[in-house]
């Protein structure tokens, strides 16, 4: 059974529809890609899964459906979310942007071993762990943003574009990271990217939308080797 | 010599509860972007509440911490039935709601115990165990009593999860949403939160200025002028913007005579307006894009 399971899926902003019943499945452990141009909906979709605009049609997460749930309810389902601008605490300390992740956990064990393995990942976090974190560069930031999510250990990380804004050198790495966290700890991930080479080196299949449809859709190989895609998105 | 510091003593100590309100304000802005005007007015309330539990033949502490008690619940109350439907309503909207508000607790508490002027007690010994005469009883009790919670509030907000969370919610809702927190819920700790600060100050005052519906204006305007002058970003700044009010006023008094100390307080307000916007400790946000 897929772990998410889209069904004509449809969002709105007030009259706005930006999504015209779009679906799609993640299986459990697997990498999903959305491409799409600015303003396809890939940011929509993913806040749609989280209850954050209105929607139509159903999500179901593990065989049970959450749509129209709270997005802080999704959440406790293992649904992390690193949105589009990183959405960073910007008044609070990098390592209090990490406990905020771990919100809705009690095991205070288990969260102070995540936290060690947040700042595995990530050595720059812990360098600067009692700086406010607004004061932190955007790739930084990003690194926190992606932190975060995982403080929740999360089943499901839905990324909004995690390379932006990114030093070349600091994507690659944060890209290791991302497989890592799929192959050892078995986090199932729903990838947004405007980098579509690099989201289709990681993910197992892709979906491609325009305005507010999914137009094409197939395993990563399938799309890297289509014309259409690899001429409008991959640009050879 | 002595008389400067018996006015400063006596200012710190009215200045503790503007510093009340101050807070109050400053917290419910900080969440929700509006002034709640009606902050005197339910602290009013509170005071009252406790002036019938200890007519009514309760004792004073006890009275004191049920008041504080019934404030919370009554500001997470008037939070999750009259603000959370209102959340997305423009200005106008809650300016009105605001004055409602004032008015319900205004003319109730002058329906329910009428508008003559009462006496509230002094929880405080009549004599203090040393010898002074730069303060009184009741100011250096007041003043403990409220720096022992703005204390206790501190530690609230910097040091517990829930304290984190509720900074959170105000500051950045939609993540705090995304990582699990109920934003609408810590609105309404908020709310009652406020509530019960506005209380502690509505009873410590009370002995002063009298217990009766309009006590409350005075004070809720320098309440007012202190969080604007520490800046509305910064509730520390706004506690020690409630201090300051409470000085320059009576050091103008001394200085100008008392006719002018309203006058020359508010000058000394849009001077340092003038100069900084933002108020003394408003913290322009350091954020990058
Ligand atoms: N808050 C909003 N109010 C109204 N319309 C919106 C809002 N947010 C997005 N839209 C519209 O919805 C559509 C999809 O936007 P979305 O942000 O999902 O695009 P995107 O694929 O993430 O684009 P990008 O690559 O630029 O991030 C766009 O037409 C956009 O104008
Ligand atoms: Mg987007």
């Amino acid at each position: 059974m897929a772990l998410l399971d889209v069904n004509n899926l449809e969002a709105f902003y007030g009259p706005i529809q930006a999504l015209h019943g779009i679906s799609f499945s993640l299986e459990q452990g697997g990498i999903t890609t959305i491409l799409g141009a600015n303003g396809a909906g890939k940011t929509t979709t993913l806040r749609a899964i989280c209850g954050m605009v209105k929607t139509g049609g159903d999500v179901k997460f593990d065989g049970e459906s959450i749509a129209g749930k709270k997005t802080e309810s999704i959440v406790r389902y293992g649904v992390a979310h690193v949105p589009e601008g990183r959405g960073t605490f910007v008044r609070v300390s990098t390592e209090d942007n990490l406990r905020l992740g771990a919100y809705s956990r009690r095991d205070a064990a288990g969260i102070a071993e995540d936290m060690e393995r947040v700042y595995g990942y990530f050595p720059r976090l812990k360098e600067r762990r009692e700086q406010q974190a607004g004061t932190l560069s955007g790739g930084e930031q990003q690194m926190l943003a992606v932190g975060r999510a995982l403080m929740l250990r999360p089943r499901l990380m839905l990324l909004d574009e995690p390379s932006f804004g990114l030093a070349p050198l600091i994507v690659r790495e944060l890209f290791e990271i991302l497989r890592v966290i799929n192959k050892e700890e078995g986090v199932s991930m729903l990838l947004v990217e405007q980098n579509a080479t690099l989201a289709l080196n990681l993910a197992d299949n892709a979906y491609l939308l325009e305005t507010g449809r999914v137009v094409i859709s197939g395993t990563s190989d399938e799309i890297s080797a289509d014309e259409t895609i690899r001429q409008s998105y991959l640009g050879y | 010599m002595e008389e400067l510091i018996q006015q400063v003593l006596g200012g710190i100590a009215t200045g503790a509860i503007y510093a009340c309100i101050a807070l109050s304000v400053v917290m419910i802005y900080q969440a929700i972007d509006h002034f709640n005007f009606a902050q005197g007015e339910m602290a009013m309330f509170s005071a009252f509440i406790t002036w019938q539990m200890i007519d009514w033949g309760a004792n004073y502490w006890v009275a004191f911490f049920i008041c504080i008690a019934v404030s919370f619940i009554g500001g997470v109350a008037i939070e999750r039935i009259v603000f959370a439907p209102l959340h997305n309503a423009p200005v106008f909207t809650h300016i009105v709601v605001f004055i409602a508000l004032f008015q319900i607790f205004n003319a109730g508490a002058g329906f329910i115990w009428e508008f003559t002027i009462k006496e509230f007690p002094s929880p405080f010994p009549e004599r203090l165990p040393f010898d002074t005469t730069l303060i009184g009883p009741h100011e250096l009790g007041m003043t403990v009593v409220t720096l022992i919670m703005l204390g206790l509030i501190f530690l609230f907000f910097r040091f517990t999860p829930i304290g984190l969370a509720m900074r959170a919610a105000a500051a950045a809702p939609d993540s705090a949403r995304l990582v699990g927190i109920s934003v609408g819920w810590m609105l309404a700790l908020g709310w009652g939160l406020a509530a019960a600060i506005g209380a502690v100050g509505g009873m410590m005052i009370a002995p002063v200025v009298y217990l009766e519906p309009n006590m409350m204006l005075g004070i809720l305007l320098y309440g007012f002028a202190g969080a604007v002058v520490g800046g509305l970003t910064s509730p520390g700044g706004a506690v020690l913007g409630g201090f300051l009010m409470g000085v320059i006023e009576p050091l103008a008094g001394m200085a100008i005579g008392s006719e002018l100390k309203l006058t020359v307080a508010l000058v000394v307000i849009v001077t340092i307006l003038i100069f900084k916007p933002s108020g003394l400790f408003g913290r322009v946000v350091v954020q990058r894009v």
